[in-house]
């Protein structure tokens, strides 16, 4: 009764009704409820498509890719090597061959970070942000042990932007290596990156980029930004779990040494020498996840769709978090309601607390209702301290989400408010 | 009384209860009832690490029984952990050894119970069974 003027507030092409009939886990309840899924930002929800192109892959396409003569393995080769250049495309990276296969987000950041062994030493220096999450910290320092560099942190403001005056006072030329995440999964704050890549270029230091929230809400051009690496995670992008992207400048990629030797890596082998293969297969040890590349190829062909398109998505996104912020404002639950990460550039991430209402309070209720957002720390520890508390809740929309689920958090907080006032 | 007559008890006081809405109500009004610790007791020492909510344990042993004081940060984990203490403390180190636990399954808690909560009971029940294991040894 309601659609007529919500799908008013949709100011986007997007069809929603039709887009959620896409995704079938959204259809459930739970604990008696239709299901509200808001736990986006730990991971998205899989359109038909991507699910459809698994089990077609396992029933009918499966064989080992790169190794046979034979049919099957030939046409799963070809369509492996149609995904990376889906992705290329997507991410506009200059070849296919800079476009490596990981397992996730981490996986290629750590693979980065095993690459810059060799080129760090004591006296070096590595910047990360106050915003990162723990994916985008530890591997870093553990280079640092490793080499005896130093890990710099640029500081970030009450609003969770990162402190542009105090990143321009730690480049320098000691500086090695920038890590920074594109948009910070835990106060959806979108960092300026293309400003804070010139600056770390001015001293020549390259830059790698955290996108796994990013890729979700925005189209990314890799060689507009000129960012050196670029990770991001396919569970995140509506994609299957266990692939990722790495995407490396190829002067880059060429200069590291392998992370993971095995099968596939090499040309060839002997006791005496072996040698690598050349890139991308030289970053791509073993079987891969082959399911997984083809499931993320469907997973961007389907938001890539004419009806759909990720500037849609941002901005649909958007009214979604605009929409919240006004209702929490507009029936009075505002004033109770202690706010994290306020950047006017953010995704569509409400990280929050109600006063007085410890967050796994708020998130055991929530779950009651059927409404699953994420509480704790969301493994940003730093962030935490930062602002002296021991975790939020975080409401994380994706497109699929509708304003009548925004109206439900909104009902199940006032819940919680009357449960523990 | 013992450990399974204040397990059967409490099992008693939530029968009253038909929906989940009032069940956790009744946890909450329990969490709140929970005495707690004061500030400076809660040290470091006495945290039972769990992932979002934090639980601190306090253990004395006097006259063959285990007392314990526990308090929480978070209302709900409060209530269940104050459960917990009702059951187990002022027990024999055997008699805790020996308990099972059957009464937050039975309330309909499980939920409570898994390890993906990080709620810090399961591991509080875990270090109070270390306890028990530690006191008994000395006896
Ligand atoms: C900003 C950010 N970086 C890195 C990661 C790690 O991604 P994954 O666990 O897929 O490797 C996440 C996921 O939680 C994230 O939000």
């Amino acid at each position: 009764m309601f659609l007529v003027q919500y799908s008013n507030m949709n100011t986007t092409p997007l069809n929603i009704d039709k887009i959620r009939k896409d995704f079938p886990v959204l259809h459930q309840e739970v604990n008696g409820y239709p299901l509200v899924y808001m736990d986006n930002a730990a991971s998205a929800q899989k359109p038909q498509l991507v699910i459809d192109t698994i089990s077609h892959y396992y029933s009918y396409e499966h064989s080992n890719i790169h190794r046979g003569v034979h049919h099957l393995s030939a046409e799963a080769t070809v369509k492996y090597e149609a995904a990376r250049k889906t992705i290329q495309e997507h991410i506009n990276a200059s070849f296919d061959h800079e476009v490596i296969f990981t397992k996730g987000t981490t996986d290629g950041i750590n693979l980065i970070a095993n690459g810059f062994r060799g080129i760090l030493s004591s006296g070096d220096e590595v910047i990360i942000s106050g915003l990162e999450h723990h994916s985008n910290i530890v591997p870093w320092q553990m280079l640092c042990e490793y080499t005896g560099a130093t890990l710099r942190v640029i500081p970030i403001n009450d609003i969770g932007e990162i402190i542009l005056e105090e990143y321009e006072s730690l480049v320098s030329e000691r500086t090695k290596l920038v890590a920074l995440n594109h948009v910070s999964n835990t106060l959806g704050t979108i960092n300026p990156v293309k400003e804070l890549i010139e600056l770390a270029h001015k001293k020549g230091a390259p830059v790698l980029l955290d996108g796994a929230q990013a890729l979700p809400h925005m189209k990314v051009d890799v060689q507009d930004l000129d960012c050196e690496f670029y990770a991001f995670s396919g569970h995140k992008l509506y994609g299957p779990t266990g692939i990722g992207v790495l995407y490396g400048k190829e002067e880059w990629l060429n200069k590291l040494p392998p992370y993971q030797g095995g099968g596939d890596m090499i040309k060839s082998v002997s006791f005496e020498k072996t040698t690598y293969n050349e890139l991308p297969f030289k970053f791509e040890a073993g079987t891969p996840h082959i399911a997984g590349a083809l499931g993320l190829k469907a997973a961007l062909d389907y938001c890539n769709q004419p009806e759909i398109g990720f500037e849609s998505i941002g901005q649909y996104e958007g009214e979604l978090l605009d929409y919240a912020m006004k209702q929490f404002e507009s029936e009075g639950l505002s004033g109770d309601m202690e706010f994290y990460g306020t950047s006017k550039n953010k995704a569509s991430v409400i990280s929050f607390l109600l006063k007085g209402v410890h967050p796994y309070d708020t998130g055991t209720i929530l779950d009651k209702l059927g409404i699953a957002v994420r509480t704790g720390h969301h493994c940003t520890e730093p962030i935490m301290d930062r602002y002296e508390i021991p975790g939020t809740v975080r409401a994380s929309f994706s497109f699929y989400n509708t304003f009548e689920e925004v109206d439900r958090l909104i009902e199940g907080l006032k819940r919680v408010k009357k449960m523990f006032g | 009384m013992t450990i399974n007559e204040r397990q059967d008890e409490l099992v008693e006081e939530f029968s009253m209860f038909d929906d989940w809405m009032e069940k956790y109500e009744y946890i909450i009004d329990l969490g709140k009832e929970v005495e707690g610790l004061e500030e400076p007791k809660k040290t470091e020492e006495f945290l039972v690490k769990g992932c979002q909510s934090r639980v601190w344990m306090i253990p004395a042993f006097s006259q063959g029984k285990l007392h314990f004081e526990a308090d929480s940060d978070a209302i709900i984990t409060k209530g269940i952990v104050g459960m917990v203490v009702r059951v187990l403390s002022d027990n024999t180190p055997a008699e805790i050894l020996d308990a099972d636990l059957y009464f937050v399954d039975k309330i309909g808690l499980r939920e409570h119970l898994s390890p993906t909560r990080s709620n810090g009971l399961v591991s509080m029940i875990k270090k109070i069974k270390t306890y028990a294991l530690i006191y008994s040894a000395k006896e």
